[in-house]
């Protein structure tokens, strides 16, 4: 029995994520539905900050968009008597995310602070991590884009511009990550302070309906919106361990 | 055995083999040039302008992020599957009737795993950085990431390519030299390095024998484990309708069922148009016939299978995937494929129609139709119905992925041509086995130095 149990402690350390036992960090967000208004705004802040292309008419037509976070709308009944629900979908950074294991490059990969990133250089287009993700927040670039004068000015430059046949996908920021590390280490601290570092999105958001902070610090406000009751993860059951965390709405015409 | 092979002597084979490679008539070179223009225009043309535009190109979007060429992959991979693994299991079993056919069975495996090689070339987004999917030492300190199923899949159909290259070359060496002893000039160079000094010594024989032999041991499960792994690219996912677990022994039972059926139809055109009238024979249609009937069966249990257990499974999003597959946007696509495969292969139980040739040719390429149909299934219906709703879609190959669907067929047909004039497509050693030892009373033309 002792032997079984050893090789199932040690399977277990393995499986676990670097950042689970190693490091400082494990990125979370938290989306209170109750609050969202679907707006868009962090659809557009996040079109902005990441130079996510504008694919134009005939792309856009042909279902080639590439939107790093989406609203997801849900139509219910018939009008007039139809009802809507949203939620914001973008990549949830699995723990135990199906895109890692299929790539064959390794081209994305769990980093040490939870995030599942994607290495724009390494990808090879075999575009298997889409097909693999339940949550199709991938996004594919069957094209090379380019943008026009005087737009190209307003491209972010501490973000890469990807050319055709590399597969992207949303990053939490991690330029905003790795510039809230370099000022901690600037000022002699270990770790980054929580609302210290915000994506584009929940920057943006007018109605402050998501959070960003690290669930290992059990001080942080998305730590403790972890156990709020309305708390759940989207597809949970498909066991990825997700890192975004939604509050659900509370709907008073609910049965 | 058939009256018309008993005339034949040990004589009539060398020179009918040695006649099919040198005597070419207008119509091979009409064949050939038409092969070859198709394979440029249709193939390389479209495929280059992709390679400069993008994957876009093609008709894929953002549920759909695998098409045709996935669905192309996966049915070349098929069609190669049953020739060197049947011809294997033929040599295993000692059955006669596989001397006449195996050469070019073998031949079609290896080129259609060729094609296959190219069309994930095609597939991907930066072919020209594929190589990173092989574990080469380089500068990088990267290793690929040896956890994914489409690295399992380079490895396998890697180690099937080399196989089935070793296996079609041993087993022609002793041809080569008796051609060799038959030409002249540039194709006698070719045939002398090709033979490596085969002599026919006991020795060499029963080396070959030996060796022969243990390749074909080796190829049975590796033939098995290749479509295998090309099956977990998508039963390792948690796409509904992909990840089941019948999805492996499915692919293998598939990829032998249009491999033999391709295996039919090379068989029609190599006895029409190579004068082979002799040598393939009813025997074998019936034969391949049988396996036909068989592996289309089995084809059929796993389809029924599938759809149950997605009944069985009671998951909405199984059921929407089934549903979708069953009745939706695809839903022609689907029935046509269970006439294909699954209906018309019942004429098979009749002898008359398993012996009958153009029949046989019509209903292989009604098989393989539906075939490439399943696999485009596969692809297209389960991507399309993810968990996510929003997500939804469908897709429509573009006009650069038919042209290029119908390039990498043109690009098969060229290969198997050159084939032909260049190795001896029937085994002449093998099918002097079956024949009777020959009487001094067959003229002055029977006696030539065996090989």
């Amino acid at each position: 029995m002792d032997f079984f149990e050893r090789i199932r402690d040690g399977w277990d350390k393995h499986r676990k994520p670097a950042h689970e036992d190693d490091f400082d960090y494990a990125w979370t967000m938290a989306i209170d539905l109750d609050i969202c208004t679907g707006c868009g705004a962090c659809v557009t802040a996040c079109q902005a900050e990441n130079n996510l292309p504008i694919v134009g008419e005939e792309e856009f037509a042909r279902g080639r968009e590439i939107k790093w976070i989406r609203i997801e709308r849900y139509w219910e009944g018939e009008f007039p008597d139809a009802k809507l629900s949203f939620i914001p979908m973008m990549c949830q950074h699995c723990d135990a995310a199906p895109c890692e294991t299929v790539c064959p490059v390794s081209a994305t990969y769990h980093n040490q602070d939870g995030l599942n990133t994607q290495i724009y250089n390494r990808c090879i287009g075999t575009r298997a991590c889409a097909v693999y993700c339940p949550y199709e927040v991938r996004y594919f670039n069957y094209t090379s884009h380019h943008w026009e004068e005087p737009l190209d000015q307003q491209l972010n430059p501490d973000v890469t511009v990807r050319e055709k046949g590399v597969m992207e996908k949303c990053t939490f920021c991690i330029q905003r990550i790795r510039q809230a590390k370099d000022r901690a280490k600037d000022d002699g601290r270990r770790r980054i302070r929580d609302g210290e570092v915000q994506p584009a999105c929940v920057q943006s958001c007018p109605a402050q309906a998501m959070t960003f902070g690290d669930r290992k610090d059990t001080q942080s406000r998305v730590a403790k919106m972890i156990n709020n009751p309305r708390a759940y993860r989207v597809l949970d059951e498909l066991n990825t361990s997700p890192s975004v965390i939604y509050l659900k709405k509370v709907d008073a015409d609910a049965p | 055995m058939p009256p018309e092979e008993q005339s034949l002597v040990y004589a009539d084979v060398n020179r009918d083999v040695v006649r099919s490679l040198l005597v070419t008539g207008p119509r091979y070179y009409v064949a050939l040039y038409t092969a070859l223009g198709v394979t440029v225009l249709c193939f390389f043309f479209p495929w280059f302008y992709q390679l400069f535009y993008g994957i876009g190109a093609a008709g894929m979007n953002h549920p759909n992020v695998w098409g045709t060429y996935l669905s192309s992959f996966i049915f070349w991979i098929g069609l190669s599957h049953s020739g060197t693994l049947l011809s294997c299991v033929l040599h295993l079993t000692n059955s006669p009737w596989r001397k006449a056919m195996y050469r070019s069975a073998e031949a079609m495996t290896l080129f259609s795993l060729m094609v296959a090689g190219v069309m994930v070339f095609v597939h991907v987004g930066r072919p020209w950085f594929l190589h990173w999917a092989l574990p080469y030492p380089n500068q990088m300190e990267m290793w690929p990431n040896f956890r994914s199923p489409l690295l399992f899949d380079v490895m396998a159909i890697a180690t099937y390519l080399t196989g089935s290259i070793m296996f079609i070359y041993m087993g022609s060496i002793p041809d080569f030299a008796a051609v060799r002893d038959r030409t002249t000039g540039w194709r006698r160079h070719f045939y002398v390095l090709m033979s490596m000094g085969w002599r026919g010594t006991d020795r060499e024989w029963h080396r070959l024998g030996l060796a022969y032999t243990f390749l074909a041991v080796l190829i049975i499960p590796l033939a098995v484990s290749v479509h295998s792994i090309v099956s977990w690219d998508f039963a390792m996912s948690i796409v509904p309708a992909l990840h089941q677990t019948i999805f492996a022994p499915y692919f293998v039972v598939g990829a032998i069922y249009s491999g033999t059926a391709g295996i039919v139809t090379v068989m029609f055109l190599l006895r029409k148009y190579m004068d082979f009238g002799q040598y393939i024979t009813t025997v074998h249609f019936d034969n391949l016939g049988k396996l036909l009937l068989a592996l289309s069966l089995m084809w059929t249990y796993i389809n029924l299978i599938e759809i149950f257990t997605a009944w069985y499974s009671g998951s909405s999003a199984e059921l929407e995937a089934l549903t979708y597959k069953l009745f939706g946007y695809y839903g022609a696509l689907y029935w046509e494929m269970i006439l294909f495969c699954a209906l018309a292969p019942l004429l098979l139980i009749s002898t008359r129609f398993r012996t009958s040739f153009v029949p046989m040719l019509i209903l292989s390429i009604a098989i393989n139709i539906g075939m490439y149909t399943e696999r485009f299934l596969i692809v297209a219906t389960s991507l399309s119905r993810q968990y996510l709703p929003d997500a939804w879609g469908f897709y429509v190959p573009s006009a650069v992925e038919v042209s290029i669907l119908l390039g990498s067929l043109a690009m098969f047909t060229t290969l198997f041509l050159l084939f032909v004039k260049l190795i001896p497509s029937i085994s002449i050693y093998e099918v002097k086995e079956t024949l009777a030892t020959p009487s001094n009373k067959t003229g002055s033309d029977a006696w030539q130095p065996s090989h």
